[in-house]
C-alpha cells in the first residue's frame, strides 16, 4: 500500500502550489458567481421562482468552475514537462491519476465552501445542511472523476481547453440530473431519505467512473 | 559487418542498456528503424546525430517515457515493456525540459521529487546536492527566479536524487554558455568516476570527445558508426560525421 | 484469402439489399395506417431501428477500443473509429426522423422522450470524442484516446437514460415516441426494418475498415520504402 503515498504526494505538492498563488481558486470562484449573477438576470429571477430554479444555478456554476480547475490543473503539468518529471518518478502512474483527481476535489470543495454563503444570501435558502453538503460532495467526486481523465486527454490536443466542455456535459448528464434534484430536495427541507434514488444514481456513476478513469488513465497520460 | 574496438566489443554478460533491432514509428514516419547498441557498465556513450536522426526518441525510449514500436530493449537487464516500474528507479533522465515547479523553491522541488522515489534520509540528500551542484543559496527561492543554468543543475540534480546506476542525458549542453558548459563537463567526469553508466545525446562534437569515452554515431535512425575517444581525434570525427550524414540529405 | 473476403463481403451486400428491399415494400406496401397518426407513423419503422443500430455501433465501438487497449492491433482501431461514426450517423438519421414525426403529430419538432434524449446526448459526446481524435497529434495516441473515450461513452448510455427517464417520471412528458399498440403487422415489419438497417451498418462497416485497414498498410509500405538502400548506409568501418 505505499503506492498511496505517490497520490499524497502530488495532492500536497498541488495544494502548496495552489495556495501560493491562489490563481486558480480566485478564477473558479469569481467564474461561480458570475455564472449566477448572469442566471439571476437572464432568467429574470423573483422570489416565487428562486427557489425551484436555484439548484439547477447552483450545479452550473459548480461545474463551469470545475472545468477551469481540471483544465489549470494540467496545464500547470505541462509548464516545464512536469508531467514527464512526474511519470519518471512515480512507480504506478495511475497512482498521479489519484493524486490530480483529490486534488481536484479540494479545490474544487473550497471554491464551492466559498460560493454557498453568497448562493444562501442571493437566494435566500438554507445551506448550513450536513445533507446539502453530502449532495454537494458526491457531484464534485464524479465531476472530478471524469474531469480528471478528460482533461489530460484535452490538454494534450491542439485546441486544449476547448474540447473539455463538449466531451465532460454530456458524460455528466446523470450526475448533474441526480445532483440538481437532490439538492432540489434538501433545499425544500426533505429528509435525506426521500432524495435516495438520486443520491444512489450519483454514488453509482461516482464508483463507476472513478473507477474506469484510473484504468484508462495509463493509457492516456503516455506520449 | 565487422566490429570495431567500440561499445560493442565488450564481451560482458551482461550490458547496461541492451537494443536490438529497436524500431519506432510516428504515423507514415519511422523515426527510429532496427537501433542496434549495447552499452557496459561504467561507460559514457554519447550519441551523436543531426537534428532529427531520432538521438533524443531513443533516449526517451530508454527512459520508459515513449512505447517502442518494435525490437528488444533491456535497461540494467529488465526488459523494457515488463518492467518499465523497476527500471524507472535505476535511471535519471534529464530533458531539455527541466521538469521544475515555477512555484515550488529548490529544496521543494528536490523534496517532492525525492519523496516520489523513496530516497532515505531525503533532507539530508536534498541538502548534498544542492551544495553539490552549487545552488545551496538558491535554497528557498522559486524555481523560476532561477537562471537557465541554475534550472539546469537543479534538474541534474533532481535526476540524481535516487542514485540511478544509469544516467540518460538528453541535449545537455544546449543553450549553455562556455562556463556552465565546463561546469557540465565537469560534473560529468565526476560521475564518470563513481562508475555511472551515462548515455548522452548531442551534437556538439568537441564536447563530447571531451565527456564521453565512446561515440555512436546517430544517422536517419540507424546508428551507422561507433567508436572509442581515446582512439579518435576531433578531425578523424568530423570528417567521419560529415561523410556518413551528407549520403542522408 | 482476400477473394474469400471479397466473396463474404459482396454476400452481406446482397443480404443487405434485399433486406433494405423487403423492408421497403413491407413499410409502404404492407404495413396498414396506424390508426390515429395516420401515414405519418411509417417513420417509425425507420426511426426506432436507426436508434438501436445507433447503439449497436457505439457498443461494438466500446468493444473494439476494450480489445484494442489489450492488444494494440491496429485493425481494432479502424473498427473502433468506423463503428463510432457509423453510430452518429445513425443517431442523426433517428433524431432527425423523431424530430419529422414529431412535428406533424404532437406539433413540435422535439419531445424530451427519455430514448431520444439519450439518442442525442450520445450524438453529442461521439460528435465531441472525434473532434477530439482529430486534433491528436500521432496515430497511436489517437486510438488509445479514442479507446477510452469510446469506453467511457458507452457505459454512460444506460446511466443516462436511467437518469433521464427518472426526471421525465416527476416531470411528465406528455407525448412518447410509441403511444400506440403493435399489431403483428406492425411486428413482422418492424422486425424487417431492423435487420435491414443492422445489415446495411455491417456492409458500411466492413468496407470502412477495409480503407482504414489499407490506409495503415499503404503507410507501413511508405516507411518500409523510404528505408531500402539508397546511399551508402550501414556498416563499422
Amino acid at each position: 500500500m505505499t503506492d498511496w503515498r505517490d497520490a499524497l504526494n502530488v495532492v500536497v505538492k498541488d495544494v502548496a502550489t495552489e495556495m501560493r498563488t491562489k490563481e486558480a481558486l480566485g478564477a473558479m470562484l469569481v467564474f461561480a458567481l458570475l455564472v449566477i449573477i448572469i442566471f439571476n438576470f437572464a432568467l429574470e429571477l423573483r422570489s416565487d421562482n428562486a427557489r425551484e430554479i436555484a439548484p439547477g444555478i447552483l450545479w452550473v456554476a459548480f461545474a463551469f468552475a470545475g472545468m477551469l480547475g481540471f483544465n489549470r490543473s494540467f496545464a500547470l503539468e505541462r509548464e516545464n514537462a512536469c508531467i514527464e518529471g512526474l511519470m519518471l518518478a512515480a512507480a504506478d502512474r495511475s497512482m498521479i491519476y489519484v493524486g490530480k483527481m483529490l486534488g481536484n476535489v479540494v479545490f474544487m470543495s473550497l471554491a464551492e465552501m466559498c460560493v454557498l454563503p453568497i448562493f444562501a444570501a442571493l437566494f435566500d435558502v438554507p445551506v448550513l445542511n450536513p445533507a446539502l453538503w453530502l449532495v454537494i460532495l458526491l457531484g464534485t467526486l464524479g465531476l472530478c472523476a471524469v474531469g480528471t481523465l478528460f482533461a489530460v486527454m484535452a490538454v494534450s490536443t491542439r485546441a486544449r481547453e476547448v474540447i473539455l466542455p463538449l466531451l465532460l456535459f454530456p458524460i455528466t448528464v446523470p450526475l448533474i440530473i441526480a445532483a440538481v434534484k437532490a439538492t432540489g430536495q434538501v433545499l425544500d427541507g426533505q429528509r435525506l431519505s426521500e432524495a435516495f434514488v438520486w443520491l444512489r444514481l450519483m454514488l453509482g456513476f461516482d464508483i463507476i467512473f472513478t473507477l474506469l478513469a484510473f484504468l484508462g488513465f495509463e493509457y492516456v497520460i503516455e506520449e | 559487418m565487422n566490429m570495431s574496438a567500440s561499445v560493442t566489443s565488450e564481451s560482458k554478460a551482461c550490458y547496461a542498456v541492451e537494443v536490438e533491432g529497436l524500431s519506432k514509428n510516428w504515423g507514415h514516419t519511422a523515426v527510429l528503424r532496427g537501433v542496434k547498441l549495447h552499452v557496459p557498465y561504467g561507460s559514457s556513450v554519447t550519441i551523436l546525430g543531426p537534428n532529427g536522426a531520432g538521438k533524443t526518441t531513443l533516449l526517451r525510449i530508454l527512459a520508459t517515457l515513449s512505447r517502442p514500436s518494435g525490437g528488444r530493449v533491456r535497461v540494467d537487464g529488465l526488459d523494457l515493456l515488463r518492467f518499465d516500474q523497476s527500471i524507472r528507479q535505476r535511471i535519471g533522465f534529464v530533458s531539455h525540459q527541466t521538469y521544475l515547479y515555477g512555484e515550488l523553491s529548490s529544496f521543494e522541488n528536490l523534496r517532492f521529487y525525492g519523496r516520489m522515489y523513496r530516497v532515505p534520509d531525503l533532507e539530508q540528500r536534498v541538502v548534498e546536492l544542492l551544495e553539490q551542484f552549487g545552488l545551496a543559496e538558491q535554497r528557498d527561492n522559486l524555481a523560476r527566479t532561477l537562471s537557465r543554468g541554475m534550472q539546469q543543475r537543479l534538474s541534474l540534480a533532481r535526476a540524481l536524487l535516487h542514485r540511478p546506476k544509469i544516467l540518460l542525458w538528453d541535449e545537455p549542453y544546449a543553450c549553455l554558455d562556455q562556463r556552465a558548459a565546463d561546469a557540465l563537463t565537469g560534473i560529468l567526469r565526476d560521475l564518470r568516476m563513481k562508475g555511472s553508466t551515462i548515455l548522452m545525446t548531442t551534437h556538439d562534437l568537441e564536447r563530447s570527445v571531451q565527456a564521453t569515452d565512446q561515440v555512436a554515431l546517430l544517422v536517419a535512425g540507424k546508428i551507422v558508426y561507433e567508436a572509442c575517444t581515446q582512439t579518435l581525434s576531433r578531425e578523424q570525427l568530423l570528417a567521419t560525421y560529415l561523410e556518413r550524414t551528407r549520403s542522408r540529405t | 484469402m482476400s477473394q474469400r473476403r471479397d466473396c463474404r463481403l459482396f454476400v452481406l451486400i446482397g443480404l443487405s439489399a434485399l433486406s433494405m428491399a423487403a423492408s421497403l415494400w413491407l413499410v409502404f406496401g404492407y404495413v396498414p395506417n396506424e390508426q390515429i397518426m395516420g401515414p405519418v407513423q411509417r417513420i417509425f419503422y425507420f426511426h426506432v431501428p436507426s436508434a438501436w443500430v445507433a447503439f449497436l455501433a457505439f457498443l461494438v465501438a466500446a468493444a473494439a477500443g476494450l480489445y484494442y487497449l489489450l492488444r494494440f492491433d491496429w485493425r481494432l482501431d479502424a473498427v473502433q473509429v468506423a463503428s463510432a461514426e457509423l453510430g452518429v450517423v445513425f443517431s442523426t438519421i433517428a433524431l432527425v426522423t423523431g424530430s419529422l414525426w414529431a412535428r406533424p403529430i404532437w406539433n413540435t419538432w422535439w419531445t424530451w422522450d427519455p430514448r431520444l434524449t439519450t439518442t442525442l446526448v450520445m450524438w453529442l459526446y461521439y460528435v465531441a470524442a472525434s473532434m477530439l481524435r482529430g486534433l491528436v497529434e500521432t496515430p497511436e495516441r489517437q486510438a488509445r484516446f479514442s479507446a477510452v473515450l469510446y469506453i467511457i461513452g458507452f457505459v454512460n448510455v444506460p446511466l443516462v437514460f436511467l437518469a433521464i427517464r427518472l426526471w421525465t417520471t416527476i416531470h411528465p412528458v406528455l407525448f412518447t415516441s410509441s403511444g400506440f399498440a403493435l399489431e403483428p403487422s406492425m411486428l413482422l415489419t418492424l422486425g424487417m426494418s431492423v435487420l435491414a438497417l443492422t445489415l446495411l451498418y455491417a456492409c458500411v462497416l466492413a468496407i470502412r475498415v477495409r480503407v482504414g485497414v489499407l490506409e495503415t498498410e499503404i503507410s507501413t509500405l511508405q516507411r518500409h520504402w523510404s528505408t531500402l538502400p539508397h546511399a551508402d548506409e550501414g556498416g563499422l568501418e
